[in-house]
């Protein structure tokens, strides 16, 4: 943004005041267990077996010393040098974490995308009730996608008890949900659709009450049809929301964890797992720390490229994310 | 559709074009408000029944399914006094607890940070070596990039040896900062839509830079603050992954607890959808009463 002609005259340090407790704390709290994180992934470091004995006493920069001296050796001491990678190339589960993310973000976002903006358009009209239907569209998005899960993967989907489960029985019709790989990952994109679509259709409603009401009115006037006024105006001139929103879910697919924990926990088997699973379940509940990171900072590359390459591709179409 | 279909249009035409428009219209709406509904009962379907499940017990849920309370079954609230008087109480109780001093501190530790951060890049122009505004501004949108995991292990580990572990105020910390980016965003959007006159003139005044963002520019951006604050409450009152790892016997929040309760509770779904009922409430009501404050927050930027 050009803040140039909107800007104040202060001295540095004032000037510094603003943005350093943010910059730092950030920096603090994510960068440093980033590169923390690089160091021991070359590492066999354990859960139980790699211990460090506490900060000590003293000054809290005393502290700080003795704490960076203790991760010191411990790396040193586990360092495993590029056994993880090479674990990391043959593992199966990895691969397919990994795909599975990019599922969720590619297969499940499109979908999202055209309900919201189906959504979206049908909000747009002058209707009764609008305000009533946009609250309610929203509250989706409000809950946990922890309590999405349960309630609508497990209450609603559960096998025996579920009201669509016992409706099928009642046809003779046994309806399972999670028993194959492919059949997990669908209800999940579409549980995960339930909560994230109003984020999206948000952003869309948003885009097209901003849009000038006369260029509509030309339109009228020029006799376009409805679909030739959507495909010629609307959407061209939604496109800058539309990408900006899908980047945003794109980025959030790679993040996901929560439902599926939930609702398959990653099963059958590892079929339904993403990345984060994994790194949660090798790292903390198995206590792998060393070859968890490493499956992480490996995610992290990726998810870097992919978001570079979006940013090269769509970028220049996505108004004001930066 | 993008245009709202009002028949009263500027037509000169003929009354059976005109006719014919009419039937149209109609047509549209019925067809809008049909879809409408659909989705009415899509979103709002799994919400009803987890509530009217909280109210069943197990005959209740192995013989139905039963939709509507006192009509085809009489509720009971057995998973209510499980949360409320025994059992689980203290339970979710902590849990309620941990969550709301998470999400209420988080929400203003980032609002004070992300207000002066933002405050700065729309108003100043910085140079930290090659860094400019826009260099600042991406680096803190950077981290919404960042896949929680990539960074959950060290921070384990950290946690555990400074003896932020399993504490409410590392989780507060930690999630003051992933909000961080959002109040940013919606901040400098918000300092830069105002004038800039006010505040120079306090400069003038003799005020320093503080005075003027805290007299002059704070007061005016409470719309921007109030959504800003919810994003960064909504995110943590809603996040699983940190506190699964970083939490254990004490500190751990409402996500975490429907997490483990269900493998614990198995079939008991009246006790879990009573506390997941408990735990999505507050959320259903800021989105019910703050809805525009939401919005607001979500299309900070997208939108101009």
């Amino acid at each position: 943004m050009d803040t140039a002609g909107n800007s104040l005259p202060a001295s540095g340090w004032q000037k510094a005041l603003f943005v350093l407790p943010a910059l730092l704390l950030t920096l603090v709290i994510v960068i440093f267990p980033t590169i923390f994180g690089l160091l021991v992934s070359f590492t066999s470091w354990t859960r139980t077996g790699t211990t460090l004995d506490g900060p000590g006493d003293g000054f809290i920069l005393t502290r700080l010393a003795d704490m960076i001296g203790d991760i010191w050796t411990a790396i040193r001491e586990t360092w495993s040098g590029f056994t993880n990678l090479r674990e990391l190339w043959h593992d199966n589960a990895y691969r397919t974490s990994l795909k599975n993310n990019f599922i969720f973000a590619f297969v499940g976002v499109p979908i999202q995308f055209l309900v919201a903006l189906g959504l979206a358009l049908l909000l747009n009209q002058e209707i009764r009730g609008r305000k009533f239907f946009r609250v309610a569209f929203l509250l989706p998005f409000m809950i946990s996608p922890i309590a999405v899960g349960w309630m609508i993967g497990k209450a609603i989907f559960d096998a025996r008890f579920g009201p669509f489960a016992k409706i099928a029985r009642e046809l003779d019709i046994t309806l399972t949900f999670y028993d194959t790989g492919p059949k997990a990952v669908f209800w999940l994109i579409i549980m995960n659709a339930w909560y994230a679509i109003p984020f999206v259709m948000v952003m869309l409603l948003a885009g097209l009450q901003a849009m000038p009401p006369e260029i509509f009115e030309a339109a009228k006037i020029d006799g376009g049809g409805r679909w030739q006024t959507f495909k010629d105006i609307t959407f061209p001139l939604l496109l800058p929301v539309s990408l900006t929103a899908v980047v945003l879910r794109l980025i959030f697919e790679f993040k996901l964890i929560d439902i599926i924990q939930v609702v398959t926990g990653g099963g059958p088997g590892d079929a339904s797992q993403t990345v984060s699973l994994y790194v949660y379940k090798a790292g903390y509940l198995s206590g792998d720390i060393g070859y968890a990171t490493a499956m992480a900072e490996v995610f992290l590359i990726v998810v870097i490229v992919v978001v570079v390459l979006l940013l090269a591709t769509v970028g220049r179409f996505v108004r004001r994310l930066y | 559709m993008p245009q709202p279909m009002t028949g009263s249009g500027s037509s000169a035409d003929g009354a059976s074009y005109g006719r014919t428009r009419l039937q149209n219209l109609t047509w549209s709406r019925i067809i809008t408000y049909l879809f409408l509904l659909i989705w009415l009962v899509i979103a709002l379907f799994p919400i009803y029944w987890m509530v009217t499940l909280s109210f069943k017990n197990l005959r209740l849920i192995t013989t139905g399914p039963y939709f509507i309370p006192w009509v085809d079954f009489d509720p009971v609230t057995l998973g209510w006094d499980d949360i409320l008087e025994s059992g689980q109480r203290d339970r979710v109780m902590t849990a309620m607890r941990n969550s709301l001093i998470c999400a209420v501190g988080s929400g203003l530790l980032a609002l004070v940070l992300g207000s002066m951060a933002g405050y700065g890049l729309a108003r100043f122009n910085y140079k930290f070596g090659p860094w400019r505004n826009r260099d600042i501004s991406f680096f803190f949108l950077s981290q919404l990039i960042l896949p929680p995991a990539a960074v959950i292990l060290p921070l384990y580990v950290l946690f555990v040896e400074s003896g932020l572990y399993d504490t409410v105020w590392g989780l507060m910390l930690l999630y003051t900062v992933v909000g961080l980016p959002i109040v940013v965003w919606i901040m400098r959007d918000q300092f830069a839509s105002l004038p800039v006159e006010l505040e120079q003139a306090a400069l003038v005044d003799g005020n320093s830079a503080l005075g003027a963002f805290l007299r002059i520019a704070v007061p005016v951006a409470a719309p921007g603050m109030v959504a800003a604050f919810i994003l960064v409450v909504i995110f943590s009152w809603n996040e699983y992954l940190f506190s699964a790892v970083l939490t254990s016997k004490s500190a751990y929040t409402l996500p975490l607890l429907i997490a483990t309760q269900v493998s614990s509770q198995g079939v008991k779904f009246w006790t879990m959808a009573a506390i997941a009922t408990a735990a999505v409430t507050p959320l259903l009501i800021i989105g019910i009463f703050l809805e525009r404050y939401i919005v607001r927050g979500l299309t900070a930027g997208a939108v101009k």
